[in-house]
């Protein structure tokens, strides 16, 4: 708090001498162009070197990113995740010691379908998009967000991770790599997409239902982030890249950190929003923009000419009271006008935040949300505050509907009626028998409609989202299968419960 | 000051879209006896140019926080923000930092 108001005063006597045309901080011979933080005022040219040595110091400092190594950049075609692709880019392109020695990708989770964009208004932002990524001769894909109605259910296992490996290996992989390496041109071996696939508009319909049967923006903006997560990992895994790089900025995530502990995802944060994220094993997660504030962005990409494509979000033109993430939003940005380090407080806050890793094993993921992968924080004592809340949420629907859900503990409740074309076996749709055949989850477990079943398998804060849609039928298939399978496994595991030594040997 | 002044405008980052999807705009303000000033600039927008949610654009007599200005590719908090006087050909940038636009 102290440090909040120190900086309010600094911002404040500097006013007094912003009339006088300021000089750069750095050099102190061109003037000012853009201010940073509050009194940090860079000419254009320091601006650009200091953005620049930001991105470098960033991959320098972690240390996760090997020579040689594939490395699949999330786009969404924001200002954020454009001026990561031209880091990089630019980054390639130097040479000798200063050059970045991965090899990038680019992935774009095309989402027009779910937010409900216009056909020829989604085909005209995929055709900017991809000439965008073609000028940069990086491989890229664009991906419908329809094709997660097609994901293996695998996508939801976290696979073997190779083990953290320690700094000493990672100079000697830099050795090795420019020993190998030296004259030979990197070409990926995989050359990309040619052309945007097409989707099926039954596809389109499937996934409009699925973001509408959620009750609140809140929930649809929570969804749609699940679900395109699960795509870009299995972009990255069926593609060959070890590393996926994302976008997210310091306001961006200091938004993302208020609106985790707003929605129960408090156990979380650490993994939501740090450098890197190894939740799902295989493939890790980096956020190498993490260091830069939306603003630095901004005006480094006006500035140099990075291009970025507009692409409505499912809050575009919301009000700020619309979901808790838009809410969240307005708050801090508006908190930020007056007290410009607020941001950067958060931030802060957010990299000393560790998760209290539990030890698990790798092949089963009972203990894991069958939606975010995080640890589940769920399996708590009798005395935690998760059990009191369940308490007092079976407390109070008892007074509205009898005691049953006492006797039944969490009885399977359908609040809302199911909407006739989300019916699997029922109705007899052309598209879901299509769907049982291949995947062979919806019926059997949708139709047995146990949201509480598939409650038991999410952490506290996947549960909220669940609760506010109407009917987990909308779920995709592979959701839906890996619930069903592990449902049944612990199923199995209670019946044969008393045949097993305890836990702790049973695991090796 | 008689003659009026000719300025660019442009808007970015999804506050176009306040403006019909339209990023530049070329205004000539009226002539009025003393100079513009960005304060008097922003209603003058607000009058002429922005299509809907005001709100999404303006607070108070400023812009919104999160929405940035440069004026003549500098930012405006070193030009004296709502204080500074609009010269013939100035380019303004507003630039939006907020998801979604
Ligand atoms: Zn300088
Ligand atoms: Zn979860």
């Amino acid at each position: 708090m102290c440090q909040v108001l120190e900086d309010y005063r600094n911002e404040l006597e500097s006013t007094e001498l912003r009339s006088v045309s300021k000089k750069c901080v750095k050099c102190k011979e061109a003037s000012a162009a853009v201010v940073i933080r509050a009194g940090d005022a860079y000419c254009r040219g320091c601006f650009k070197d200091y953005f620049i040595h930001k991105f470098r110091a960033m991959l320098g400092k972690n240390r996760v990113i090997f020579p040689g190594e594939t490395v699949l950049l999330a786009v969404s075609g924001g200002p954020s995740s454009f001026s990561m692709l031209y880091q990089v880019q630019e980054g390639i392109s130097q040479n000798a010691h200063k050059k970045l020695r991965f090899i990038p990708g680019i992935v774009h989770i095309d989402e027009g379908g779910a937010v409900g964009q216009p056909v020829e208004e989604r085909q005209r932002t995929l055709a900017e998009l991809q000439a965008l990524f073609r000028a940069t001769g990086f491989p890229f894909y664009i991906i419908p967000l329809e094709q997660v109605l097609d994901l293996p259910s695998s996508v939801l296992e976290s696979a073997l991770s190779p083990s953290e490996k320690p700094s000493s290996t990672y100079k000697a992989a830099v050795d090795h790599f420019i020993q190998s390496n030296r004259s030979s041109c990197l070409t990926p071996q995989d050359q990309g997409q040619t052309s945007i696939p097409e989707v099926p508009e039954a596809n389109t319909q499937i996934l409009q239902q699925l973001i509408l049967s959620a009750k609140t923006l809140t929930a649809r903006q929570d969804l749609l982030s699940t679900l395109r997560q699960h795509l870009l990992v299995h972009t990255a895994r069926t593609k060959g890249y070890s590393k996926l790089m994302l976008g997210d900025n310091c306001t961006r995530l200091a938004v993302k950190l208020l609106t985790s502990i707003s929605l129960g995802r408090g156990a979380h944060l650490a993994r939501d929003t740090g450098f890197s994220d190894s939740r799902y094993g295989d493939v890790i997660s980096v956020r190498p923009m993490r260091d830069y504030s939306a603003k630095e962005i901004a005006y480094y990409n006006h500035l140099f000419h990075v291009p970025s494509v507009l692409i409505p979000s499912l809050d575009t033109k919301m009000p700020d009271k619309a979901s808790v993430q838009r809410l969240t939003e307005s708050f801090i940005i508006r908190l930020q006008a007056d007290f410009p380090s607020t941001v950067s407080t958060i931030y802060r806050t957010s990299e000393k935040l560790q998760t209290a890793c539990r030890s698990s094993s790798a092949a089963d993921h009972s203990d894991r949300c069958l939606l975010c992968m995080c640890t589940l924080d769920t399996v708590v004592g009798k005395a935690s505050a998760f059990q009191a809340t369940l308490i007092s949420e079976q407390l109070s629907k008892n007074t509205s509907s009898s005691a049953k859900i006492l006797t039944q503990k969490l009885a399977p409740v359908e609040p809302e009626p199911v909407a006739p074309t989300g019916q699997c076996c029922s109705s007899g749709g052309r598209e879901d028998c299509g769907r049982v055949e291949r995947g062979g989850g919806c019926c059997s477990f949708a139709n047995g409609a146990e949201m509480s079943d598939l409650r038991s398998l999410l952490c506290y804060s996947c549960q909220l989202t669940i609760k506010d849609i109407s009917s987990v039928e909308h779920l995709p298939r592979y959701i839906l299968s890996e619930a069903q399978r592990r449902h049944r496994r612990s199923q199995m595991k209670e019946e044969i419960g008393e045949f097993l030594l305890d836990d702790g040997d049973e695991e090796d | 000051m008689a003659a009026p002044t000719v300025i660019h405008l442009e808007f970015g980052g999804g506050a176009e879209l306040l403006f019909n999807g339209m990023k530049e705009h070329h205004v000539t303000l009226p002539s009025q006896s003393e100079p513009w000033d960005m304060k008097q600039l922003l209603v003058w927008i607000q009058q002429n140019l922005l299509k809907e949610r005001p709100e999404l654009f303006v607070q108070g007599d400023s812009v919104r926080p999160g929405i940035l200005v440069l004026i003549n590719d500098a930012d405006w908090e070193l030009m004296g923000e709502l204080d500074y006087q609009l010269q013939d050909q100035d380019n303004v940038v507003f630039i939006s930092t907020l998801h979604g636009g």
